[in-house]
Protein backbone atom coordinates (compact mmCIF):
# COMPACT_ATOMS: atom_id res chain seq x y z
CA UNK A 1 0.00 0.00 0.00
CA UNK A 2 1.10 3.47 -0.77
CA UNK A 3 0.26 5.62 1.53
CA UNK A 4 -1.50 8.66 -0.05
CA UNK A 5 -0.14 12.49 0.90
CA UNK A 6 -2.71 13.35 2.99
CA UNK A 7 -2.52 10.52 5.17
CA UNK A 8 1.35 10.92 5.84
CA UNK A 9 0.94 14.35 5.95
CA UNK A 10 -1.65 13.76 9.02
CA UNK A 11 0.28 10.85 10.09
CA UNK A 12 3.20 12.79 10.79
CA UNK A 13 1.97 15.95 12.60
CA UNK A 14 0.09 13.81 15.10
CA UNK A 15 1.86 13.08 18.09
CA UNK A 16 3.02 14.86 20.73
CA UNK A 17 6.82 15.36 19.67
CA UNK A 18 7.74 18.74 18.68
CA UNK A 19 8.83 19.01 14.87
CA UNK A 20 11.43 21.74 14.32
CA UNK A 21 11.48 21.34 10.47
CA UNK A 22 8.23 21.36 9.32
CA UNK A 23 7.47 20.99 5.07
CA UNK A 24 3.95 21.14 3.48
CA UNK A 25 3.60 21.21 -0.02
CA UNK A 26 6.88 22.16 -1.16
CA UNK A 27 7.39 22.41 -5.16
CA UNK A 28 10.49 23.47 -7.21
CA UNK A 29 11.43 23.12 -10.35
CA UNK A 30 14.51 24.66 -12.69
CA UNK A 31 13.04 25.82 -15.69
CA UNK A 32 10.77 23.05 -16.93
CA UNK A 33 12.59 20.50 -14.94
CA UNK A 34 9.87 19.75 -11.66
CA UNK A 35 12.41 18.16 -9.50
CA UNK A 36 10.20 18.44 -6.15
CA UNK A 37 6.51 18.16 -6.64
CA UNK A 38 5.36 17.75 -3.59
CA UNK A 39 6.84 17.49 -0.52
CA UNK A 40 5.61 16.87 2.74
CA UNK A 41 7.59 15.94 5.67
CA UNK A 42 8.27 17.18 9.26
CA UNK A 43 11.31 16.41 11.56
CA UNK A 44 10.97 15.95 15.17
CA UNK A 45 12.92 16.96 18.31
CA UNK A 46 16.27 14.36 18.84
CA UNK A 47 15.14 12.34 16.25
CA UNK A 48 17.57 10.55 12.68
CA UNK A 49 15.61 10.69 10.16
CA UNK A 50 16.80 8.35 7.00
CA UNK A 51 15.78 9.67 3.62
CA UNK A 52 16.42 7.37 0.74
CA UNK A 53 15.54 7.88 -2.87
CA UNK A 54 17.05 6.80 -6.15
CA UNK A 55 19.75 9.37 -7.35
CA UNK A 56 18.44 12.16 -9.35
CA UNK A 57 14.82 12.08 -7.23
CA UNK A 58 15.93 15.58 -5.44
CA UNK A 59 17.29 14.57 -1.87
CA UNK A 60 19.95 16.80 -2.22
CA UNK A 61 17.69 19.48 -3.58
CA UNK A 62 15.21 18.94 -0.50
CA UNK A 63 17.80 19.81 1.79
CA UNK A 64 19.45 22.77 0.51
CA UNK A 65 15.98 24.26 0.37
CA UNK A 66 15.88 23.90 4.10
CA UNK A 67 18.82 26.36 4.49
CA UNK A 68 17.74 28.91 2.29
CA UNK A 69 20.55 27.73 -0.71
CA UNK A 70 17.50 27.19 -3.10
CA UNK A 71 14.08 28.71 -2.79
CA UNK A 72 10.86 26.32 -3.63
CA UNK A 73 8.33 28.11 -5.82
CA UNK A 74 5.73 27.13 -3.48
CA UNK A 75 4.64 25.67 -0.38
CA UNK A 76 5.37 26.52 2.82
CA UNK A 77 9.19 25.24 4.71
CA UNK A 78 9.51 25.86 8.40
CA UNK A 79 12.10 25.31 10.41
CA UNK A 80 11.91 26.46 14.06
CA UNK A 81 8.69 27.71 13.60
CA UNK A 82 9.43 29.83 10.92
CA UNK A 83 9.34 30.43 7.04
CA UNK A 84 12.92 30.35 5.91
CA UNK A 85 12.12 31.81 2.64
CA UNK A 86 10.53 34.87 4.46
CA UNK A 87 13.76 35.33 6.50
CA UNK A 88 15.70 38.94 6.89
CA UNK A 89 19.55 38.19 6.35
CA UNK A 90 20.58 38.62 9.93
CA UNK A 91 17.43 35.93 10.88
CA UNK A 92 18.51 33.26 8.21
CA UNK A 93 22.50 33.78 9.43
CA UNK A 94 21.85 32.75 13.06
CA UNK A 95 19.31 29.63 11.47
CA UNK A 96 21.87 28.63 9.62
CA UNK A 97 24.47 28.43 12.59
CA UNK A 98 21.96 26.04 14.09
CA UNK A 99 21.64 23.90 11.45
CA UNK A 100 24.73 21.72 9.60
CA UNK A 101 24.91 20.98 6.59
CA UNK A 102 26.87 18.32 5.12
CA UNK A 103 27.68 18.35 1.88
CA UNK A 104 27.59 15.69 -0.56
CA UNK A 105 30.50 16.81 -2.15
CA UNK A 106 32.54 17.54 1.07
CA UNK A 107 32.74 20.90 0.00
CA UNK A 108 35.98 21.28 2.02
CA UNK A 109 38.04 24.89 1.41
CA UNK A 110 41.01 23.60 -1.13
CA UNK A 111 42.94 26.54 -0.27
CA UNK A 112 42.88 26.23 3.43
CA UNK A 113 45.05 23.20 5.24
CA UNK A 114 42.20 20.90 6.92
CA UNK A 115 42.83 22.52 10.41
CA UNK A 116 42.24 26.03 8.57
CA UNK A 117 38.69 24.45 6.96
CA UNK A 118 37.49 23.63 10.62
CA UNK A 119 38.98 26.99 12.18
CA UNK A 120 37.37 29.08 9.45
CA UNK A 121 33.22 28.60 11.02
CA UNK A 122 34.91 29.02 14.77
CA UNK A 123 36.21 32.72 14.26
CA UNK A 124 34.20 34.05 11.33
CA UNK A 125 30.54 32.65 12.66
CA UNK A 126 31.31 32.28 16.08
CA UNK A 127 34.28 34.55 16.77
CA UNK A 128 36.47 32.30 18.80
CA UNK A 129 39.21 34.63 19.39
CA UNK A 130 41.55 31.77 22.08
CA UNK A 131 43.52 29.97 20.05
CA UNK A 132 43.95 27.31 22.44
CA UNK A 133 40.43 26.60 22.77
CA UNK A 134 40.14 26.51 18.99
CA UNK A 135 42.80 24.37 18.46
CA UNK A 136 41.31 22.05 21.27
CA UNK A 137 37.92 21.82 19.63
CA UNK A 138 39.53 21.20 16.14
CA UNK A 139 41.26 18.13 17.69
CA UNK A 140 38.53 16.81 19.75
CA UNK A 141 36.42 17.25 16.40
CA UNK A 142 39.26 15.57 13.89
CA UNK A 143 40.13 12.65 16.38
CA UNK A 144 35.85 11.66 16.31
CA UNK A 145 36.12 11.32 12.74
CA UNK A 146 39.85 9.19 13.07
CA UNK A 147 41.80 12.39 11.21
CA UNK A 148 43.72 13.99 14.07
CA UNK A 149 47.03 12.98 12.09
CA UNK A 150 45.42 14.84 9.02
CA UNK A 151 45.04 17.80 10.69
CA UNK A 152 48.41 19.81 8.34
CA UNK A 153 47.36 18.04 5.33
CA UNK A 154 45.54 20.03 2.01
CA UNK A 155 42.04 18.73 1.05
CA UNK A 156 44.20 17.85 -2.15
CA UNK A 157 46.31 15.13 -0.20
CA UNK A 158 43.20 13.29 0.95
CA UNK A 159 41.48 10.41 0.08
CA UNK A 160 37.79 11.44 -0.83
CA UNK A 161 36.24 9.35 2.22
CA UNK A 162 39.31 11.46 4.20
CA UNK A 163 37.59 14.55 2.98
CA UNK A 164 34.01 13.57 3.42
CA UNK A 165 35.00 13.11 6.88
CA UNK A 166 36.64 16.31 7.11
CA UNK A 167 33.56 17.88 5.95
CA UNK A 168 31.50 16.21 9.10
CA UNK A 169 33.80 17.11 11.71
CA UNK A 170 34.17 20.67 9.89
CA UNK A 171 30.05 20.77 10.06
CA UNK A 172 30.17 19.11 13.71
CA UNK A 173 32.33 21.46 15.11
CA UNK A 174 29.50 24.31 15.61
CA UNK A 175 27.40 21.58 17.41
CA UNK A 176 24.47 21.94 15.41
CA UNK A 177 20.83 21.40 16.90
CA UNK A 178 19.94 20.21 13.49
CA UNK A 179 22.36 18.13 10.92
CA UNK A 180 21.39 17.65 7.23
CA UNK A 181 23.63 15.03 6.33
CA UNK A 182 23.91 14.13 2.74
CA UNK A 183 24.84 10.61 1.95
CA UNK A 184 27.49 11.01 5.43
CA UNK A 185 28.86 7.30 4.18
CA UNK A 186 28.62 7.18 0.72
CA UNK A 187 32.41 6.01 -0.45
CA UNK A 188 33.67 4.86 2.79
CA UNK A 189 34.80 1.64 3.43
CA UNK A 190 32.24 -0.63 5.65
CA UNK A 191 34.66 -0.09 8.81
CA UNK A 192 34.44 4.04 8.77
CA UNK A 193 31.26 3.80 7.81
CA UNK A 194 30.00 1.89 10.85
CA UNK A 195 32.26 4.47 12.54
CA UNK A 196 30.59 7.56 10.87
CA UNK A 197 27.25 6.24 11.69
CA UNK A 198 27.71 5.56 15.31
CA UNK A 199 29.49 9.33 15.37
CA UNK A 200 26.21 10.42 14.43
CA UNK A 201 24.24 8.15 17.01
CA UNK A 202 26.38 9.92 19.32
CA UNK A 203 25.97 13.33 18.47
CA UNK A 204 22.04 12.56 18.82
CA UNK A 205 22.62 11.15 22.20
CA UNK A 206 25.06 14.20 23.54
CA UNK A 207 23.74 16.66 22.04
CA UNK A 208 19.88 15.92 21.06
CA UNK A 209 20.73 17.02 17.85
CA UNK A 210 18.00 16.26 15.28
CA UNK A 211 19.06 15.03 12.22
CA UNK A 212 18.19 14.12 8.04
CA UNK A 213 20.22 11.24 6.88
CA UNK A 214 19.93 11.56 3.26
CA UNK A 215 22.17 7.73 2.25
CA UNK A 216 21.89 4.74 -0.21
CA UNK A 217 24.03 2.62 2.72
CA UNK A 218 21.18 0.42 4.20
CA UNK A 219 23.70 -0.56 7.03
CA UNK A 220 24.06 3.25 7.93
CA UNK A 221 20.31 3.54 7.56
CA UNK A 222 20.23 0.36 9.96
CA UNK A 223 22.59 2.12 12.75
CA UNK A 224 21.45 5.45 12.78
CA UNK A 225 17.38 5.34 11.47
CA UNK A 226 14.48 6.05 14.27
CA UNK A 227 12.43 6.56 11.19
CA UNK A 228 12.55 6.51 7.53
CA UNK A 229 11.35 8.17 4.60
CA UNK A 230 11.28 7.17 1.13
CA UNK A 231 11.37 9.63 -1.92
CA UNK A 232 10.64 9.38 -5.36
CA UNK A 233 9.34 11.34 -8.20
CA UNK A 234 9.62 14.60 -5.95
CA UNK A 235 7.22 13.34 -3.32
CA UNK A 236 7.90 10.88 -0.21
CA UNK A 237 5.85 7.37 -1.24
CA UNK A 238 6.55 5.67 2.01
CA UNK A 239 7.34 6.09 5.95
CA UNK A 240 8.23 3.67 8.34
CA UNK A 241 11.15 2.14 10.43
CA UNK A 242 13.80 0.19 9.33
CA UNK A 243 11.66 -3.57 9.56
CA UNK A 244 8.65 -1.61 8.82
CA UNK A 245 9.90 -1.14 5.31
CA UNK A 246 11.88 -3.93 4.68
CA UNK A 247 9.21 -5.77 5.23
CA UNK A 248 7.07 -3.64 3.28
CA UNK A 249 3.75 -3.91 0.92
CA UNK A 250 5.48 -2.09 -1.66
CA UNK A 251 8.24 -3.40 -4.58
CA UNK A 252 10.47 -0.45 -4.99
CA UNK A 253 10.53 0.33 -1.52
CA UNK A 254 11.60 -3.05 -0.55
CA UNK A 255 14.03 -3.57 -3.28
CA UNK A 256 16.48 -0.68 -1.48
CA UNK A 257 16.94 -3.03 1.20
CA UNK A 258 18.35 -5.74 -1.11
CA UNK B 1 12.87 39.54 -35.20
CA UNK B 2 11.41 37.59 -32.52
CA UNK B 3 15.26 36.91 -30.83
CA UNK B 4 15.55 40.35 -30.23
CA UNK B 5 13.67 41.34 -27.18
CA UNK B 6 14.99 37.77 -25.14
CA UNK B 7 18.75 39.16 -26.35
CA UNK B 8 18.18 42.25 -24.61
CA UNK B 9 15.76 40.94 -21.64
CA UNK B 10 19.36 38.91 -21.29
CA UNK B 11 21.45 41.67 -21.86
CA UNK B 12 19.30 43.94 -19.30
CA UNK B 13 19.26 41.30 -17.08
CA UNK B 14 22.78 40.93 -17.08
CA UNK B 15 23.33 44.51 -16.09
CA UNK B 16 21.35 44.26 -13.23
CA UNK B 17 22.99 41.51 -11.88
CA UNK B 18 26.25 43.14 -12.29
CA UNK B 19 24.76 45.83 -9.83
CA UNK B 20 23.49 44.08 -7.30
CA UNK B 21 26.40 42.27 -7.13
CA UNK B 22 28.89 45.66 -6.78
CA UNK B 23 26.47 46.86 -4.36
CA UNK B 24 26.69 43.61 -2.22
CA UNK B 25 30.91 44.16 -2.55
CA UNK B 26 30.33 48.29 -1.61
CA UNK B 27 28.45 47.02 1.50
CA UNK B 28 30.16 44.07 2.58
CA UNK B 29 33.80 46.33 2.37
CA UNK B 30 32.27 48.35 5.40
CA UNK B 31 31.05 45.47 7.17
CA UNK B 32 32.78 44.06 10.75
CA UNK B 33 34.94 41.66 10.11
CA UNK B 34 36.99 42.44 7.38
CA UNK B 35 39.75 40.21 6.70
CA UNK B 36 42.85 41.79 6.47
CA UNK B 37 44.82 38.68 6.01
CA UNK B 38 43.04 37.61 3.05
CA UNK B 39 43.94 41.06 1.61
CA UNK B 40 47.15 40.70 2.06
CA UNK B 41 47.14 37.48 1.02
CA UNK B 42 45.48 38.03 -1.88
CA UNK B 43 48.03 41.34 -3.15
CA UNK B 44 50.31 39.24 -2.54
CA UNK B 45 49.48 36.37 -4.76
CA UNK B 46 48.54 38.99 -7.23
CA UNK B 47 51.88 40.88 -7.51
CA UNK B 48 54.49 38.07 -7.27
CA UNK B 49 52.33 36.18 -10.00
CA UNK B 50 52.45 38.62 -12.21
CA UNK B 51 55.65 40.62 -11.33
CA UNK B 52 57.94 39.38 -13.72
CA UNK B 53 55.27 39.21 -16.44
CA UNK B 54 54.51 42.76 -15.82
CA UNK B 55 58.45 43.92 -16.13
CA UNK B 56 59.06 42.01 -18.92
CA UNK B 57 56.92 43.81 -20.85
CA UNK B 58 56.93 47.30 -19.23
CA UNK B 59 60.96 46.66 -20.25
CA UNK B 60 60.62 45.62 -23.59
CA UNK B 61 57.82 48.41 -24.28
CA UNK B 62 60.71 50.96 -23.68
CA UNK B 63 62.74 49.18 -25.32
CA UNK B 64 61.01 48.92 -28.58
CA UNK B 65 59.32 52.39 -28.80
CA UNK B 66 63.15 53.95 -28.43
CA UNK B 67 64.13 51.48 -30.98
CA UNK B 68 61.44 52.34 -33.40
CA UNK B 69 61.08 55.32 -32.82
CA UNK B 70 65.02 56.81 -33.03
CA UNK B 71 65.27 56.73 -36.78
CA UNK B 72 62.78 58.15 -37.57
CA UNK B 73 63.26 61.05 -35.51
CA UNK B 74 66.64 61.41 -36.16
CA UNK B 75 66.00 61.78 -39.98
CA UNK B 76 64.35 65.40 -38.03
CA UNK B 77 67.34 66.24 -35.93
CA UNK B 78 65.15 65.76 -32.92
CA UNK B 79 66.62 62.18 -31.58
CA UNK B 80 67.05 64.15 -28.11
CA UNK B 81 62.86 63.86 -28.06
CA UNK B 82 63.24 60.51 -27.58
CA UNK B 83 63.13 59.85 -23.94
CA UNK B 84 60.35 62.22 -23.09
CA UNK B 85 58.66 61.05 -26.07
CA UNK B 86 59.06 57.59 -24.77
CA UNK B 87 58.17 58.35 -21.35
CA UNK B 88 54.81 60.43 -22.14
CA UNK B 89 53.27 57.93 -24.34
CA UNK B 90 54.63 55.08 -21.95
CA UNK B 91 53.20 56.96 -18.34
CA UNK B 92 49.90 58.56 -19.99
CA UNK B 93 48.59 55.76 -22.27
CA UNK B 94 50.24 52.90 -23.45
CA UNK B 95 51.57 51.69 -20.12
CA UNK B 96 48.54 51.38 -18.36
CA UNK B 97 46.13 50.53 -20.66
CA UNK B 98 49.23 47.13 -21.90
CA UNK B 99 49.39 45.92 -18.12
CA UNK B 100 46.15 46.37 -17.86
CA UNK B 101 45.35 44.24 -20.81
CA UNK B 102 47.84 41.57 -19.56
CA UNK B 103 46.74 41.36 -15.78
CA UNK B 104 42.51 40.87 -17.15
CA UNK B 105 44.25 37.77 -18.93
CA UNK B 106 46.33 36.80 -15.93
CA UNK B 107 44.59 38.35 -12.67
CA UNK B 108 40.74 38.17 -14.29
CA UNK B 109 40.94 34.66 -15.67
CA UNK B 110 42.63 33.59 -12.61
CA UNK B 111 39.88 35.32 -10.41
CA UNK B 112 37.41 33.67 -12.65
CA UNK B 113 38.43 30.08 -12.31
CA UNK B 114 39.35 30.02 -8.86
CA UNK B 115 35.80 31.06 -7.85
CA UNK B 116 34.34 29.05 -10.58
CA UNK B 117 35.56 25.80 -9.20
CA UNK B 118 34.91 27.13 -5.73
CA UNK B 119 31.17 27.32 -6.95
CA UNK B 120 31.24 24.45 -8.92
CA UNK B 121 32.64 22.23 -5.93
CA UNK B 122 29.88 24.02 -3.56
CA UNK B 123 32.52 25.70 -1.56
CA UNK B 124 31.10 28.82 -1.75
CA UNK B 125 27.24 27.29 -0.84
CA UNK B 126 29.11 25.54 1.95
CA UNK B 127 30.52 28.86 3.44
CA UNK B 128 27.15 30.70 3.17
CA UNK B 129 25.52 27.33 4.88
CA UNK B 130 27.88 27.77 7.70
CA UNK B 131 26.84 31.07 8.33
CA UNK B 132 29.59 32.96 7.39
CA UNK B 133 29.78 35.74 4.68
CA UNK B 134 31.58 34.77 1.45
CA UNK B 135 30.92 37.77 -0.50
CA UNK B 136 33.15 39.37 2.21
CA UNK B 137 35.82 36.73 2.52
CA UNK B 138 36.41 36.23 -1.01
CA UNK B 139 35.19 38.96 -3.27
CA UNK B 140 36.13 42.06 -1.28
CA UNK B 141 39.55 41.02 -0.83
CA UNK B 142 40.23 39.93 -4.27
CA UNK B 143 38.54 43.37 -5.64
CA UNK B 144 40.38 45.56 -2.96
CA UNK B 145 43.56 44.00 -3.64
CA UNK B 146 43.81 44.28 -7.52
CA UNK B 147 42.54 48.49 -6.96
CA UNK B 148 45.95 48.32 -4.99
CA UNK B 149 47.73 46.14 -6.99
CA UNK B 150 47.29 47.00 -10.20
CA UNK B 151 48.52 50.61 -9.66
CA UNK B 152 51.62 49.31 -8.02
CA UNK B 153 52.43 47.16 -11.23
CA UNK B 154 51.95 49.75 -13.83
CA UNK B 155 54.03 52.23 -11.87
CA UNK B 156 56.60 49.39 -11.88
CA UNK B 157 56.15 48.60 -15.73
CA UNK B 158 56.70 52.72 -16.12
CA UNK B 159 60.09 52.52 -14.74
CA UNK B 160 60.91 49.33 -16.40
CA UNK B 161 60.19 51.18 -19.65
CA UNK B 162 62.03 53.96 -19.02
CA UNK B 163 64.78 51.57 -18.01
CA UNK B 164 64.78 49.78 -21.31
CA UNK B 165 64.35 52.73 -23.30
CA UNK B 166 67.41 54.20 -21.81
CA UNK B 167 68.56 50.96 -22.38
CA UNK B 168 68.07 51.21 -26.22
CA UNK B 169 69.44 55.12 -27.27
CA UNK B 170 72.61 53.25 -24.96
CA UNK B 171 72.97 50.81 -28.15
CA UNK B 172 73.43 53.00 -30.60
CA UNK B 173 75.41 55.66 -28.93
CA UNK B 174 76.41 56.40 -24.87
CA UNK B 175 73.92 58.17 -22.93
CA UNK B 176 74.32 59.15 -19.76
CA UNK B 177 71.61 57.71 -17.35
CA UNK B 178 71.64 61.09 -15.61
CA UNK B 179 70.88 63.35 -18.56
CA UNK B 180 68.42 60.38 -19.83
CA UNK B 181 66.05 60.67 -17.34
CA UNK B 182 66.10 64.47 -16.54
CA UNK B 183 64.96 64.66 -20.33
CA UNK B 184 62.95 62.10 -20.05
CA UNK B 185 60.71 63.53 -17.19
CA UNK B 186 61.07 67.27 -18.04
CA UNK B 187 58.14 66.22 -20.59
CA UNK B 188 56.08 64.81 -18.01
CA UNK B 189 54.34 66.82 -14.96
CA UNK B 190 51.54 66.32 -12.45
CA UNK B 191 49.01 66.66 -14.76
CA UNK B 192 50.12 63.46 -16.61
CA UNK B 193 50.47 61.44 -13.59
CA UNK B 194 47.22 61.72 -11.61
CA UNK B 195 44.85 60.65 -14.30
CA UNK B 196 47.59 57.95 -15.22
CA UNK B 197 47.31 56.53 -12.21
CA UNK B 198 43.63 57.10 -11.68
CA UNK B 199 42.53 55.35 -13.91
CA UNK B 200 44.91 52.35 -13.03
CA UNK B 201 42.80 52.10 -9.98
CA UNK B 202 39.55 51.41 -12.05
CA UNK B 203 41.44 49.07 -14.49
CA UNK B 204 42.45 47.37 -11.14
CA UNK B 205 38.24 47.74 -9.68
CA UNK B 206 37.70 46.20 -13.48
CA UNK B 207 39.86 43.44 -13.48
CA UNK B 208 39.35 42.28 -10.12
CA UNK B 209 35.04 42.98 -10.07
CA UNK B 210 34.94 41.02 -13.45
CA UNK B 211 37.06 38.12 -12.24
CA UNK B 212 34.38 37.76 -9.37
CA UNK B 213 31.85 38.42 -10.70
CA UNK B 214 32.06 35.84 -13.29
CA UNK B 215 33.74 32.87 -11.15
CA UNK B 216 30.96 33.58 -8.18
CA UNK B 217 27.80 33.35 -10.47
CA UNK B 218 29.62 30.51 -12.67
CA UNK B 219 27.07 27.50 -13.47
CA UNK B 220 27.16 24.48 -12.59
CA UNK B 221 29.25 22.12 -13.87
CA UNK B 222 33.25 21.69 -14.66
CA UNK B 223 33.12 22.90 -17.81
CA UNK B 224 31.41 26.39 -16.37
CA UNK B 225 34.84 26.91 -14.92
CA UNK B 226 36.39 27.43 -18.48
CA UNK B 227 33.55 29.51 -19.52
CA UNK B 228 33.72 31.53 -16.43
CA UNK B 229 37.76 32.26 -16.47
CA UNK B 230 37.44 32.76 -20.48
CA UNK B 231 35.19 35.06 -20.40
CA UNK B 232 36.13 37.17 -17.56
CA UNK B 233 38.90 37.76 -19.71
CA UNK B 234 36.70 39.10 -22.43
CA UNK B 235 34.84 41.01 -20.47
CA UNK B 236 37.54 42.58 -18.25
CA UNK B 237 39.60 43.68 -21.83
CA UNK B 238 36.77 45.46 -22.88
CA UNK B 239 35.77 47.28 -19.76
CA UNK B 240 39.35 48.22 -19.72
CA UNK B 241 39.24 49.69 -23.11
CA UNK B 242 36.24 51.60 -22.85
CA UNK B 243 37.37 53.03 -18.93
CA UNK B 244 40.79 54.37 -21.09
CA UNK B 245 38.25 55.72 -23.94
CA UNK B 246 36.60 57.61 -21.07
CA UNK B 247 39.33 58.52 -18.72
CA UNK B 248 41.36 59.98 -22.03
CA UNK B 249 37.94 62.05 -22.56
CA UNK B 250 38.01 63.48 -18.90
CA UNK B 251 41.39 64.38 -18.85
CA UNK B 252 41.65 66.24 -22.06
CA UNK B 253 38.04 68.23 -20.65
CA UNK B 254 39.96 68.80 -17.40
CA UNK B 255 43.44 68.58 -17.22
CA UNK B 256 44.95 70.15 -20.51
CA UNK B 257 42.18 73.16 -20.12
N1 LIG C 1 21.00 24.13 -9.11
C1 LIG C 1 20.41 23.31 -9.99
N2 LIG C 1 20.07 23.75 -11.21
C2 LIG C 1 19.45 22.94 -12.10
N3 LIG C 1 19.15 21.67 -11.86
C3 LIG C 1 19.45 21.16 -10.66
C4 LIG C 1 20.09 21.94 -9.66
N4 LIG C 1 20.30 21.18 -8.56
C5 LIG C 1 19.79 19.96 -8.89
N5 LIG C 1 19.28 19.95 -10.13
C6 LIG C 1 18.61 18.81 -10.78
O1 LIG C 1 17.66 18.31 -9.88
C7 LIG C 1 17.61 16.90 -9.93
C8 LIG C 1 17.74 16.32 -8.53
O2 LIG C 1 19.05 16.53 -8.08
P1 LIG C 1 19.55 16.10 -6.64
O3 LIG C 1 20.97 16.49 -6.55
O4 LIG C 1 18.64 16.62 -5.61
O5 LIG C 1 19.42 14.53 -6.70
P2 LIG C 1 19.65 13.50 -5.52
O6 LIG C 1 18.33 12.90 -5.19
O7 LIG C 1 20.39 14.14 -4.42
O8 LIG C 1 20.54 12.38 -6.23
P3 LIG C 1 21.87 11.65 -5.70
O9 LIG C 1 21.41 10.50 -4.88
O10 LIG C 1 22.55 11.20 -6.95
O11 LIG C 1 22.66 12.63 -4.94
C9 LIG C 1 18.70 16.47 -10.87
O12 LIG C 1 18.11 16.11 -12.08
C10 LIG C 1 19.56 17.69 -11.06
O13 LIG C 1 20.04 17.74 -12.37
MG1 LIG D 1 22.29 14.16 -3.76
Amino acid sequence: MIQNRESLANKVSVGSKEAVVSIRNLKKSFGSKHVLSDINMDLFKGENLVVLGKSGTGKSVAIKCMVGLLTQESGSLKIFGKEVKDLSEEDLKSLRIKVGFLFQSAALYDSMSVEQNLEFPLTRVLKMTDKNEIRHRIEELLEGVGLLDAIDKMPSDLSGGMRKRVGLARTLIMKPEIMLYDEPTTGLDPITSREISELILEMQRKYHTSSVIITHDMACARITADRMLVMSNGEFMAEGNYEQLENGPNELVRSFFK
Amino acid sequence: MTDSPTIWTKHFAAAGDQMIFMGAFFRNIFRSGFEWNELIRQSYIIGYKSFSLVGITGFILGFVLTLQSEPTLKAFGAESFVPSMVAISVIREIGPVIIALICAGKISSSIGAELGSMKVSEQIDAMEVSGANPVQYLVVTRILASIIMIPLLTLMADALAMLGGFAASNISNEVNIQLYFSKAFSALGFADLIPAVSKTIFFGFAIGFVGCYKGYNSDRGTESVGVAANSAVVSASLWIIVLDAIAVQLTSVFAYN
